[in-house]
């Protein structure tokens, strides 16, 4: 077969462009999972306290929704899998998806894959090549997973029907990125198109986690397969090969539209653009506006299909508290059942914050993008002042999160207000739920900022792990058992609680900002007086 | 003001790379300056630091009468820069990027805009990826072109264009200076500078080592002579500054350095002139000569 001729060296090519990226992605997602079990025994020392989580979180379907089904929270490895099952596979879909686009599509969009097309390599060469890298990563995330967690004391079996759950799922991301790759001349498009795909399956998971009635909808989500396995409960084997199965499938499709375009091109033809520009066209905010837009009405659609599913969920979660005496008695501790869906409503909020921190990341870097791929210099060599070319892309990361979480907040209380039968009240509690984030997504934000001015060189890969750390912190630090000066580092931990009848403190919200604002100030100073390019 | 770029003694380093080394560039007021030099010379750099992309080490640098970092943006509403690689926004049609750009700057002339469009046969409905190298070219061309400024500094501008385009773009540089416009012009292409330049400057290793015009340094150069005579030559070999004296008979075939050139005619003429060829030389043989002592200083 001449059609992959050349992948084993290209292959070498993104292991070493990704020498830094890969082995980053393995060991913190490895890592993680086998960090529980030591924790576990000291949050949850007694079979009291095992039994009480069961039957509390356990039981929860609001819970359900971010985490997934908990099937057995009595053992070290049941709550293991239930904790990190989801996200873990979640993460590892993300990197499969990014790795994958940055070695095929990314490649054609920058000229680079001509020159390299050009020499000995065949035409499936550097498709077949980006999935084996992630495919490669996603196996060794599995394994190095699964033989942590049996290192730190969890039963074998379990580990690697987690591992190879979670694998599977990076394995089957790296072949819809290896499709979406094909369908657009832009890396951005393809990269929009399969983190899009893992927003649906995502939701789908969600939905049937959360949803007693329809739970086989879970099994149409990739990202649920690592938990509908049941590691350390009751291992279904056949999920792994089944996993296997889908992804020859769809990368048999990536295969099949490949030769059908060409280099460069995408499946769906370029049209013609407009002989002038537009009068908007003429300011550096009107070129980000140009160049931003689509990414923010992309991300504020996906938020607010989130924040109406989550929303109507919201009500099914009052229902199902009179199952059980116990959970009843639990749930008036935490204010009953109105308190359950506020509690409901607050991670969810909390989950918003954390996506709106990621898109206000992607479009502080965007000025790094702009720098390095040449736009910036025929831009910053006209009329432009740096601080205002600069600002217009940052006023995205600082207004687009507003927007998307305003859209995500309404369409959450207006998802559960119309369910209720209280649009009013909901709408305006999701809201001030959701907009309560912003101060903390500015923080991160800001940090792309100060690192793009200050140290341009390494500012995409740093921002992005300082989104991991604060992401990482906020969801499993508390499992984990960090104390609390770690926990502090994460910006969402200070976000304070939006609950009827706690005191609201609004202070942290004042001091946030205020540290958002000068670290931006600092990244923008630093920025005028640095070198471009 | 009579001088429209002031560089003296720029030093830029990156890490252990010295790119700049004290370079000097003198551009007048009005004129086309040719801003030549072997690959990796520090042409770019330059003109990085007069656009106030970069800071210099140390050194001056006065740009229409501003300074280039401090005074960036105003000074920018007064120039357009072509730069040799031009990236467009993939999505952006060549039409919109023109019009921004311009926009940028402070405005367009719209009617030149059309004109130069038809001259240099661009459609501007198509996006920016679309766009081959010598197309892309032609967008930030115009770009620059159309605007109302009173520098132009243009980086290889040509790079990628046919011949035909090659000569509208001679045709349209001809016109700015007809207009009064100062034209920085780093170019490989000796033809271009040679019809285009009034005059030069010769970079190597971040430093200047010829300027003037190219009378002037073809004047620092060697002519070859071929004459015939009336009897065999005398003593023509032992003159100053004459090179590679061939003799055949009465046939005498050397090269002298222009400056010795009436030395040598005189000596010539005592032998009896019969013909006489002289040949200036070519600025291709100017050129090599100085990037190849490039090569040698680097070796």
């Amino acid at each position: 077969m001449t059609g992959i001729t050349g992948t084993g060296s290209l292959v070498r090519l993104a292991l070493r462009r990704d020498r830094v990226m890969l082995p980053l992605w393995i060991v913190l997602l490895s890592v993680i999972p086998a960090s529980t079990g030591a924790a576990y025994a000291q949050l949850y020392p007694t079979a009291t306290d095992r039994a009480a989580l069961n039957a509390g979180s356990g039981s929860n379907p609001s819970v359900a929704v971010i985490y997934g089904p908990a099937y057995d929270l009595t053992t070290a490895g049941g709550f293991t899998a239930w904790r990190y099952g989801s996200f873990l596979a979640l993460f590892v879909a993300l990197m499969a998806v990014f790795t994958v686009t940055r070695h095929t599509r990314a490649e054609e969009d920058s000229g680079r894959l001509e020159l390299l097309g050009s020499t000995v390599v065949g035409r499936y060469a550097a498709l077949t090549a980006g999935m084996a890298v992630a495919g490669g990563a996603s196996v060794l995330i599995g394994v190095f997973s699964a033989v942590g967690m049996t290192s730190a004391g969890l039963p074998a079996g379990g580990s690697f029907a987690m591992g190879l759950g979670v694998a599977g799922t990076g394995l089957v991301f790296s072949a819809i990125a290896g499709v979406t790759a094909q369908l657009t001349e832009y890396s951005r498009s393809a990269n929009g198109f399969a983190t899009g795909a893992i927003g649906v399956v995502f939701l789908l998971r969600a939905i049937g986690d959360s949803t007693p009635s329809a739970s086989w909808v879970s099994w149409l989500s990739p990202l649920a397969w690592a938990q509908l396995s049941k590691p350390f409960v009751a291992e279904k084997w056949w999920v792994f090969p089944m996993a296997l199965v889908v992804t020859a499938a769809v990368a048999a499709v990536a295969y099949l539209l490949a030769p059908r375009r060409d280099l460069g091109a995408g499946l769906f033809p370029s049209r013609l653009g407009p002989r002038t520009a537009p009068a908007t066209l003429s300011s550096p905010l009107g070129l980000a506006w140009r160049l931003q837009r689509g990414s923010l009405l992309g991300w504020t659609i996906g938020l607010v299909v989130m924040g109406a599913v989550f929303g109507s969920i919201a009500n099914g979660i009052t229902a199902l508290v009179g199952n059980s005496e116990q959970m009843r008695k639990i749930f008036a501790e935490i204010g009953g059942a109105q308190g359950l869906v506020d509690a409901y409503l607050a991670a969810i909020a909390g989950v918003f914050g954390m996506i709106a921190a990621v898109y206000s990341v992607q479009a502080a870097l965007r000025l790094r993008g702009e720098e390095t791929n040449g736009h910036a210099e025929p831009v910053l060599a006209s009329g432009v002042n740096r601080a205002s070319w600069a600002g217009a892309h940052l006023l995205f990361a600082v207004l687009g999160p507003a927007v998307l979480l305003s859209a995500a907040g309404v369409a959450t209380g207006l998802g559960h207000g119309l369910r209720a039968g209280d649009v009013g009240t909901q709408v305006a509690h999701a809201f001030n739920a959701a907009l309560v984030q912003l101060p903390a997504v500015w923080v991160i934000a800001a940090v792309a900022a100060l690192l793009f001015g200050a140290l341009p060189r390494v500012s995409v890969p740093a921002s992005w792990a300082a989104v991991g750390v604060a992401l990482v912190i906020s969801l499993f630090g508390p499992v984990i058992g960090l104390g609390q000066a770690v926990l502090d580092i994460s910006p969402f931990g200070h976000v304070p609680k939006l609950l009827p009848g706690a005191d609201f403190n609004a202070a942290p919200l004042f001091w946030l900002t205020g540290v958002a604002l000068v670290v931006a100030v600092a990244g923008l100073a630093a920025f005028r007086r640095r070198d471009i390019g | 003001m009579t001088t429209a770029i002031s560089v003296s003694g720029l030093v830029k380093t990156f890490g252990r790379t010295r790119a700049l080394d004290g370079l000097d560039l003198t551009v007048r007021t009005g004129e086309v300056h040719g801003f030549l030099g072997p690959n990796g010379a520090g042409k770019s750099t330059t003109i990085r630091v007069l656009l106030g992309l970069m800071r210099a080490d140390s050194g001056t640098a006065t740009l229409l009468d501003g300074d280039p970092w401090r005074d960036a943006t105003a000074l920018h509403r007064k120039l357009a820069y072509v730069p040799g690689d031009v990236s467009l926004w993939p999505n952006l049609s060549g039409g919109e990027v023109i019009d921004l750009l311009g926009r940028l700057r402070g405005g367009l002339d719209q009617r030149r805009r059309d004109d130069l469009l038809e001259r240099f046969d661009l459609d501007p409905r198509k996006k920016g990826r679309t766009y081959s190298k010598g197309n892309r070219q032609k967008v930030a061309l115009v770009a620059a072109l159309a605007s109302d400024v009173e520098l132009l500094i243009l980086d290889e501008p040509t790079s990628g264009l046919d011949p035909l385009m090659e000569s509208v773009f001679q045709e349209c540089v001809i016109e700015e200076r007809d207009r009064g416009r100062t034209v920085l012009l780093s170019s490989h292409i000796l033809a271009e500078v040679e019809s285009l330049c009034d005059r030069v400057s010769i970079i190597r290793a971040g430093r200047t080592v010829e300027t003037g015009t190219l009378g002037e340094l073809r004047h620092l150069t060697r002519t070859s002579i071929t004459a015939e005579l009336a009897q065999p030559p005398n003593g023509i070999a032992n003159l100053p500054g004459v090179h590679d004296v061939r003799v055949e008979g009465n046939r005498v075939r050397f090269d002298v350095d222009t400056r010795e050139l009436d030395t040598a005619l005189r000596a010539l003429t005592t032998s009896g002139v019969r013909s006489l060829t002289s040949t200036p030389p070519t600025l291709e043989e100017l050129f090599l000569r100085h990037y190849q002592e490039d090569a040698a200083v680097t070796r």
